[in-house]
């Protein structure tokens, strides 16, 4: 297609746009790819001040530790290979996956079958396969990039990061489900409903969004570390203490998301036309039958990408769950700053790092599999809401 | 709808929300008129020393805290008016500071400080956020096709990573001899540390919360652009605006609702700053007003919060939402009459 003259652009323009992308992109992915890097090194290479020291490591191949040109060809093809994995063959595989209609269990475990896919490969696969091929390829298979991964094993085993792992596991999962729930209930009653009520639900709810935190966690912290006390005369001697427990935890991140949820599914749900529900109710079905049988099965992609958005918001979060759980209980973002404040030797310092890049490893793989959904999800908000 | 059909698809929703938003908010604006502390006794205690000819014996007053029957310190809880807020605010200094004209001792004082900082953050990263964004997605929708894919991906990955983990990315590029460091100091030939002084650091949470919201912003402005009528576009080429008349002419228009969507939500974000002080870890020379809250909660050396005052820097920290606020819900308001 030839554009037309007028609009053809001067070279110095189509140039600067092109570098600026260029220098985005490289602002945007170096702390992240940096720390990535860092974490696999011994702490004199991730610490030394000339940058081709901290790729290279010298240091951690001197050790015999290290990547082979095989295994970084090795890598950089598993890598593409899942990219476009996920990009491409996760979503038939979702529709594959998916059964009796329920295209969220289809998704469910189809990311839940790709994160395993993505962890055995890395983590038995490409040490066994360069374990063995290495040997055997001469010069091709000799180490010229120092990494180690003992950092990662002694975060997750000896530090048992897997602790705060199950923790924020349970955590996220408790606030999706139990948002999504709820909010999807709500969200299909105010885009239904042009009540007054209805309206003055959705602005208290954009008054609620932007409160601060600290506020509502102040409001929350004496009842809860009372609640013994405070719940003996309804539940007796069985009165439990909310502060430290998970599922009181689940419960406040989910009030907290509710106005955004609510917000987001409810833009969702106008655009499901209202006919569709009329024509089921014409046949005879009540006002939730007509929610979960016709209008629920055209919504699944308004209700992933919410939940989406309530996973960040429940995986990312630093100050409610540091403030309301106690150490036991401790997901991994707040688990974190225990490294900063025995952060002394330069060894603590790498594990810090390894376990942040541990934390950002699952969001990576979420972007990977559902940009669209993501972007959707922004846009959706700003033009509707 | 009808009412009691809509009432039972919000009620969930709305119950949550009033027992963990609406409640708090309430018992917190009443926990700050009011001091939770452990009662005190004072006692005459009588020590004696072996000593020649004969013992000496000091005699002093001491306090000790009341135990209640299960050992625990007993405690009592009563009204103080404004005491917390005074305590907060610290007007006697703050007065004292103003009359001298010493803006610097005023900023001593956590409050102003953290008011200080959360000011100029929220409204320096403002336009930095919403130029970035805008020239990124010009840029991104002058691209080639088929590289747009990649770049949306990159761009959402700082969006999309935990704060606290996004600001430490950054300072381990800097903290020490880390590589932007020794890039900086190669470059300018001289010694750099960057956290050593409070300006820095600022720098460093202001470029931090640009690379993080920038790409929000360009997503949103992105999908406006391909929106944009290029029946518009052609005739203002034919009446020969250049390409920044163009810019500013139609594109800009068409994207104003959405600027003014992004403007409101990172007024709104921005204002309740608190991931980069953790991240940075900043506490010594920079701290924002949720941060202070966090800190009075946060149990100090001897295991006690304080919660009274915590209170009190909630709700004053809640004037600034208030008057965040009232544009966004006259807009609201309007639009909601305009329509029905």
């Amino acid at each position: 297609m030839s554009t037309p003259n007028a609009l053809r652009q001067p070279l110095a323009l189509r140039l600067t746009s092109a570098g600026f992308l260029c220098f985005w992109c490289l602002i945007a992915a170096l702390p992240l790819f940096w720390i990535a890097v860092m974490s696999f090194k011994k702490p004199v290479d991730a610490f030394a001040s000339n940058p081709l020291d901290v790729i290279f490591g010298p240091a951690t191949r001197l050790e015999g530790k290290g990547l082979s040109v095989f295994g970084i060809l090795f890598a950089i093809a598993l890598l593409v290979f899942v990219y476009v994995f996920a990009t491409r063959h996760l979503a038939p595989l979702a529709q594959r996956l998916t059964v009796d209609r329920q295209i969220w269990l289809g998704w469910l475990s189809a990311v839940a079958l790709f994160g395993c896919a993505v962890i055995f490969a890395f983590v038995y696969v490409y040490p066994a396969v360069t374990g063995i091929l290495d040997p055997l390829l001469g010069f091709l298979g000799d180490p010229i990039i120092g990494a180690t991964v003992e950092h990662y094993r002694a975060v997750w085993f000896e530090n048992e990061f897997y602790r705060n792992f199950i923790n924020s596991l349970i955590v996220t999962t408790g606030v999706v489900v139990v948002s999504l729930t709820v909010g999807t209930l709500a969200g299909y009653g105010l885009a239904r409903s042009d009540s007054n009520l209805a309206f003055w639900l959705l602005v208290a709810a954009l008054i609620f969004r932007a409160l601060p935190h600290s506020v509502l966690v102040t409001g929350y912290l004496p009842p809860f570390i009372n609640s013994a006390e405070i719940l003996r005369p309804v539940f007796g001697e069985a009165a439990p203490t909310l502060y430290g427990q998970p599922w009181a935890v689940i419960a406040v991140l989910v009030s907290i998301n509710q106005p955004f949820t609510i917000w987001m599914l409810r833009s969702f749900f106008q655009n499901i036309p209202r006919e569709l529900d009329e024509a089921a109710r014409v046949d005879g079905c009540s006002h939730f039958q007509a929610f979960r049988r016709v209008i629920m099965p055209v919504m699944w992609p308004g209700v992933i990408t919410t939940g989406l958005f309530s996973f960040l918001l429940a995986y990312n979060d630093y100050l409610v769950t540091s403030l309301l759980l106690d150490a036991q209980n401790q997901t991994m973002v707040p688990a974190i700053a225990s490294y900063f404040n025995r952060e002394t030797t330069t060894t603590d310092q790498i594990e810090a790092v390894a376990a942040a890049v541990s934390i950002t490893a699952p969001l990576f793989v979420l972007v990977m599999v559902f940009q669209r959904q993501i972007v959707s999800g922004l846009t959706q908000g700003a033009v509707k809401g | 709808m009808k009412g009691r059909t809509f009432i039972a698809f919000v009620g969930p929703s709305l119950f949550l929300m009033l027992l963990f938003i609406a409640a708090p908010l309430v018992s917190v604006l009443w926990q700050s008129f009011e001091v939770t502390q452990q009662v005190f006794e004072t006692v005459e205690v009588e020590t004696c020393t072996p000593g020649f000819p004969e013992q000496t014996c000091v005699t002093e007053t001491r306090s000790r805290p009341v135990l209640m029957e299960s050992g625990l310190p007993l405690t009592e809880t009563r009204f103080v008016g404004l005491e917390s807020y005074r305590n907060v605010l610290e007007p006697e200094r703050a007065a004292a500071a103003l009359r001298n004209g010493n803006i610097g001792e005023l900023l001593n004082i956590d409050f102003w400080k953290a008011l200080r900082f959360t000011l100029t953050f929220t409204l320096i990263t403002l336009p930095l956020i919403l130029g970035v964004g805008l020239v990124l997605a010009l840029a991104v929708n002058n691209a080639v096709r088929s590289i747009r894919g990649p770049v949306i991906f990159v761009s959402l990955l700082p969006f999309i990573i935990t704060p606290v983990i996004g600001a430490l990315s950054i300072r381990w590029l800097f903290v020490g001899d880390g590589i932007m460091t020794a890039f900086l100091e190669w470059w300018l030939q001289q010694d750099i540390a960057m956290f050593a002084q409070g300006w820095t650091i600022e720098i460093l949470m202001l470029f931090y919360r640009v690379w993080h919201v920038a790409p929000f912003a360009f997503v949103i402005f992105y999908a406006a652009l391909q929106t944009l009528n290029m029946d518009t576009m052609e005739s203002a080429i034919i009446d020969g605006a250049s390409r920044f008349e163009r810019l500013r002419y139609v594109i800009v228009p068409h994207l104003m609702p959405l600027i003014i969507f992004v403007s409101l939500i990172h007024l709104m974000d921005a204002y309740r700053v608190f991931e980069e002080v953790i991240g940075f870890r900043s506490e010594a020379h920079v701290i924002s007003l949720q941060w202070l809250t966090y800190d009075f909660l946060t149990p100090d050396d001897s295991g006690n919060r304080s919660i009274s005052r915590a209170s009190a820097s909630s709700m004053l920290t809640m004037i600034g939402i208030v008057i965040l606020l009232i544009p966004l819900l006259m807009r609201t308001w309007r639009d909601h009459r305009g329509s029905s």
